[in-house]
This record gives C-alpha cells, structure tokens and sequence, in this order.
C-alpha cells in the first residue's frame, strides 16, 4: 500500500524504494548467489587441479618409459661355436643355447671395447657383458635361427642396455646410488660414460616398449606391452560383437515391446542392480562358469572379454534405452499413423534416430571396460605371458594374453623400479587409447547427429 | 438420438462411412468416453468440437485404433468401417491404419527428405512397382496438399527444414499419399499461425472432395467454416451431433448453447 503511494510521490524523495539502492533481501539473495558461485568455480578448480596433479606425475614418470638405451657393436657370428658341426643344420642349430650366445656376446663386446681403446680401470669382464641387456641373447639366437646364413658373418649387433645403465642415462641411477647397489658397479657407469661420448651408448624411442611382451624381473628393459596391447584388443573387438547386438535387441524390446507389467518392472530393476555389481563379482562368477563348468582355458582373451561382457551390457543397455527413449513419441505416432508397422517403426525410424546416442553409449562402455582390472584378475590374465596370442582367426582369443590394466597392476606390483617407469608407461598407453575412443565417440555423436 | 439429428439432413445422399455405436473408453480407472454413438458420413467434413479433455481427441484416436499404443486404454462398444468392426480380433491395425490416415496435432515430419517423407507410406504397403509410379504417388500427393510448387525444387531438403505450416502440409501429404478413404485430423491447426491456417482449411475443403475427413478443433470458427457436421463432446458425453449449421445457429441442447457462445469451456 505504501509503495503505491510512493510511487505515486516523488521517487527522488523516496531513496528507500529507490532502483538504484539495493533492499535487503535482494542484497542477502545476491550475497548468495555470489557465494555459490565460488563454491562452484572452487570445486571445479579443486578438480581440476586433482586431475592435473595426477596427469603431471603418470606422464612425469612414465615418459622415460619410452625411451630406451642401447648399445649399437659389431659382432661376428663365429660359426665353431654357433654351428659345430658346420652342416647348417636347424636342429643342430637349435641345439646352442642363449648361454652360448651369451657368451658369445660378452666376448665379442670386450673385444669391441679393446679395440677402440675403450678402457676403464679395474672393470672385469663380468661387469662389461652385464652392460648388456639379458634379453639380448634370446633376440641374437632367434636372428640366427631365422636367417643361418648369418653365421660366420660380422653385423651391427643393437641390443638393449641394462636397466640400471638405461637408469643412469635418465638420472635414475646415479653413482650415489650406484654404491649401495649391487646391480650396477661404479665401473659400469665410468664405462657408461664413455661409451656415451663416443655414440656407442645411446637412447632412443623405446619401440619395443609398445611391441615385446612381458619380461622378467632381471631384464626389465625388454618389457613391452605387446601381448597386453593385443589382449586387449581382442577382448574389446569380442565385447563389441557379444555386447552390441544382445544390447540394443534388448533395449528395443525392454522399450518398444515388451507390456509394462511386474515382471519387466522387476527385470527393468534388475539390469540397473547389475551396471552396480562390483566387478570383482563378475571375476568370480567368470571363473566359475566359463573355465571351472565350460572348461575354456584360463587367461584367454575369450573368458575376459566374456566376463567383461557381462559387465558392460547392462551399461549399453541403459545408455541404448535412454536413447531410443530419447526419440520423440511424436515420430512413432507419425509412422504408426501411415501404417507402420511396429518393427518398422522401430527399425525405419526410432533406431536410426536412437543411432548416434547407442554408438556414443557403447563406445563409453568399451571404454571403461578398457580399463577394468579386477574381474581379470580371477581369471588368470594377471600371468605372465612372454608368448604373443596367435591371430584373431587362428584361435588367438583362446591364447593366454593380458590386458593394459592388468599388465599396470603387475608391473606396479614388482621390485625393480624400471617396472615402475613402465608401468606410468602403461598408464599413459591406456589413457591414449581411451581419448582415442572418447573422441570416437563425439565425433560419432557430431556426425550423425539429427534434429527433429 | 444422435440417428435423429443427422436423418433429415440434406447429406443424406452420402453413405455412411463409419458409425460408432455405444463406444467406451477407459484409461485405467478413468472413464474417458462415455456411449459415444456418432455415423460419419462419406465426402463429408466432420468436426468434433468441446473443451479439453472432453474426450474428442480419445475418439478420433478409436477410429484408427492409434489408442492401442496406450497400455491403459480399454474399448468397448463397436465401430463399424464400411459395416467391419475395425476392433475385431481379425483387423490387423497396420492395415487399418492405411485406411485411416491421421494428421496430428504438432506437424511431425519424419527426419528424412520432403520425396522420403510422402513415399514412405507408399513404400512400406508396397503400393508402386517402380520410381516412376512412386514419383508420380509423391507429386499427386504433394499437389494435392497445395505444397508441390513451393517445394518442388527441393524434394531432397530435409522435411524439418519446412516452416510450420508447410511441415503440416506436408504431412497431410504424407497421409493421403496412401490413398486412404478416412482421413483424422487432430487439430491440425493448433500450432499453425493464421495464414498456415487458411490454406489448410482451404486444403481440407478440397480433400472433402475424395475422402471423408475428420477433424478435431478448438476453434468453433474453424469447425463453422470447414465442417459440414459438428459433434460437441462434454466430459465424456457426446452431447450433441447434427449438421454444423444447426449446432452452431440452433443448438438443442443447453450445454452445447453455452459451450458455443462462451460460457463453458
């Protein structure tokens, strides 16, 4: 009442009801919103600060995982100890084993060493071929066993140089450490030292890392993600086949079909209780039934990708229901009224239209399950696996194989801390491999999106 | 009753082309249609009028069984097509529902093509043998719905890319494109300005012609001006039907008097 009087009035008489001066309320209102508003920015920043923090220390010590030092000598395939017998003969061949060739090795670089005038003082001939990686044997003896015609001639030997040489050229190493370890000698890195000025020593990108399989605890230079980055590709190529057809069927007859009664209530329900089962269960139930009861081998990408399966389906069907729910009804009343039949409708319009958010949907479920690990664990892709699985169509997805998630794990969990570089490596090989799918998935979503 | 207000019309020399008889509709535990008994006639308009949620647009979904996809909703009562009851356990919808076509209320072109649009009824009844006869099904419809010479140099365009009025044109081309002898109209109008609205009426006056065509309206002007039959729908009840001319200048009923001049509704 007295507003409108005022109003009435002269405003400028009245500065209490005055636009330009804030009441108390609007005050005490804007006070709040200011208020949540930093509330808001501070726990984005807070966020993403996180997020940085743990980007900055993965990539801080897991870059170095891809670079790797080598030794680059010649080496002359003496055939009296390589081929005894002269005949060339693959059984014969076969029979020298890597401590031949180990040998074979440590002599040919002691010799190298002599010739270029490459001393240091007191060194033995132990600690000059245990600059060499233990890995580089088995490499020289497969060369020879693939090509015989090697033997007898001099090559450019390149093999890896211990992990703990390898440390020392990243600053991992040093000769303060170097004293309180018994892996490296004071003399090793002096000898580093100067095969490194004279280009011998150098350090390069790590190809092996993405190519080699596991290694042991003794040579972790030679460590790779090979059979991980292969397990795990079967396993996401077998999920998408198990997971995307028995997905989407479901969805459309759960949403399109299906009469809404108790029953789908309670399977509705169900399929929403299961995306909340923790994962280890699965691992359980996995064991149990596909290699305890169905007596499919352990560690084969076949059980995991079928556990994972279990794992994702009920996240591609929830995100596929929520897409084709997504489709207004208004398209289906159009269809329906020309004449459509259901499944007409249902495959000439509600699915293409439901199309974009099924993919983006599915490819977000291949991602997290990308990066499951537990459920693996149960069944045996935690081992330790230096074969390569074969081919996809050649029975590969019932070799042993690991996994990028697993492989992290099981490098994490060992002593040397070359694992542990390689294990932020793996990291980073996964995260790259996820931004590759989430951006498969926008760019997906981007293309076919439509309007209506 | 309702037989008596339509006997002495001067449409008699139209057939009947579907009559409803003691029709009930129930969602759930709501009784939504109370004992409708309503005759529409062939090559006539017929506009079903009365306030919201009176039930008009329950009825006019009966007449192409669109109500099945409700879950709670219960018929009862007979609606007869040329003399077949269309919820005979026998009656496929789908097949049905090409001889009922319907025009709804917010223009719901497919995201497809404006050619892709009208061809798809055609297409999916198998009604054409070639692209020529599909073609020609395509420009005949699209003539008739007074759209072919704004859009016929841009068949492929996208039929969301139309404006309103043209998007409801076109999908009373697409409805007619299957030849239909029934055609429903749910408010056709409703979200269509004046103009968009005046070529439509036009439009509906010309289908009269070829098909018997029924609309539902909130606006009595419209069902004045297009409709040669009026039914009033009050919570349920169809309250009374009879030629439009004698609803609207001399209703029987008090209801329908106060529906029409303002009063309820």
């Amino acid at each position: 009442m007295t507003d409108i009087s005022a109003a009435g009035a002269m405003p400028a008489t009245q500065p209490k009801n005055s636009l330009f001066v804030q009441d108390d309320l609007t005050r005490r209102r804007n006070a709040a919103e200011a208020r949540f508003k930093w509330y808001g920015i501070v726990a984005i920043v807070l966020s993403l600060s996180v997020l940085a923090i743990m980007l900055f220390t993965i990539f801080r010590d897991g870059t170095s995982a891809f670079r790797q030092a080598s030794v680059a000598f010649p080496i002359t395939l003496e055939a009296d100890i390589l081929d005894p017998n002269g005949a060339r003969d693959p059984a014969d061949l076969a029979k020298v084993t890597t401590i031949g060739y180990g040998n074979l090795i440590g002599q040919q670089f002691a010799n190298f060493l002599t010739a270029e005038g490459i001393t240091v003082e007191g060194i033995s001939d132990k600690d000059i071929s245990g600059m060499i990686s233990r890995d580089a044997p088995g490499r020289l003896r497969d060369m020879v066993l693939a090509d015989p015609s090697l033997i007898g001639q001099t090559i450019d030997f390149n093999a890896y140089a211990t992990g703990r040489i390898d440390g020392y050229m990243k600053g991992r190493v040093t000769l303060e450490t170097a004293e309180l370890d018994s892996n490296v000698s004071l003399e090793q890195l002096q000898l580093a030292d100067q095969l490194i000025a004279r280009n011998i020593l150098t350090s390069g990108f790590n190809s092996g890392f993405l190519t080699n399989p596991d290694a042991s605890d003794q040579r972790p230079e030679s460590a790779g993600l090979g059979v991980a980055i292969i397990g795990s590709l079967y396993m996401m190529m077998l999920v998408l086949i198990f997971t995307l057809p028995v997905g989407v069927a479901a969805s459309i007859y759960l949403e399109e079909f299906a009469p809404k009664n108790r029953l789908t209530d309670l399977i509705e329900v169900n399929i929403s209780n299961l995306a909340a089962v923790p994962s280890i269960v699965f691992g359980i139930l996995g064991l149990a039934i596909f290699i305890n009861f169905a007596g499919l081998p352990q560690s084969s990408s076949l059980v995991g990708a079928l556990v994972i399966s279990l794992m994702t389906l009920p996240t591609i069907i929830i995100a596929t229901r929520a897409a084709i729910r997504a489709v207004p009804p208004s398209i289906r009343d159009a269809a329906l009224g020309v004449g459509a039949s259901k499944m007409q409708t249902v495959f000439h319009h509600v699915l293409p239209l439901a199309m974009p958010g099924i993919l983006t949907g599915t490819i977000l479920g291949l991602a997290s399950a990308l990066g499951e690990t537990a459920p693996l664990l149960l069944i045996g892709m935690v081992a330790f696996v230096t074969n390569y699985p074969a081919g996809p169509f050649d029975g590969g997805v019932m070799d042993p194989a690991t996994a990028l998630p697993v492989q992290v794990y099981s490098w994490a969990s060992r002593s040397d801390p070359a694992f542990i570089e390689r294990s932020s490596g793996a990291i980073i090989v996964l995260l790259a491999f996820l931004v590759i799918m989430n951006v498969a998935a926008i760019l997906l979503r981007r293309r076919f999106e439509r309007r209506w | 009753m309702n037989d008596m207000t339509h006997k002495g019309l001067d449409l008699a020399t139209q057939t009947a082309k579907i009559s409803a008889s003691g029709v009930q509709v129930h969602y759930g535990t709501n009784h939504a249609l109370k004992d409708v008994d309503v005759t529409i006639l062939d090559r006539t308009v017929t506009a079903f009028i009365g306030p919201s949620g009176c039930g008009k647009s329950t009825f006019l979904r009966c007449l192409n069984r669109m109500n099945d996809t409700v879950a709670s909703c219960r018929v009862s009562g007979q609606i007869l097509l040329e003399g077949e009851d269309i919820y005979d356990r026998r009656v496929d919808p789908v097949q049905l529902r090409a001889k009922v076509g319907m025009v709804f209320q917010k223009p719901n072109p497919f995201p497809k093509s404006i050619y892709d649009n009208v061809a798809y009824g055609p297409k999916i009844h198998g009604m054409t043998r070639n692209k020529a006869e599909l073609d020609a099904i395509v420009e005949a419809s699209l003539r008739k719905a007074a759209l072919w010479n704004e859009v016929k140099d841009r068949l492929d365009a996208t039929g969301t890319g139309l404006s309103g009025g043209q998007q409801q044109r076109l999908c009373i081309a697409r409805a007619i494109a299957t030849s239909p002898e029934v055609l429903l109209m749910d408010e056709p109008c409703s979200a269509l300005d004046p103009i968009a609205t005046a070529q439509v009426e036009e439009l509906i006056d010309e289908l009269r012609h070829q098909y018997s065509v029924v609309i539902v309206t909130h606006s009595m002007q419209q069902a004045a001006r297009v409709s040669q039959k009026t039914a009033f729908f009050h919570l349920g009840n169809l309250v009374e039907f009879g030629e439009t001319g004698a609803i609207f200048t001399n209703p029987k009923d008090t209801r329908t008097e106060a529906y029409i001049t303002g009063r309820i509704g």
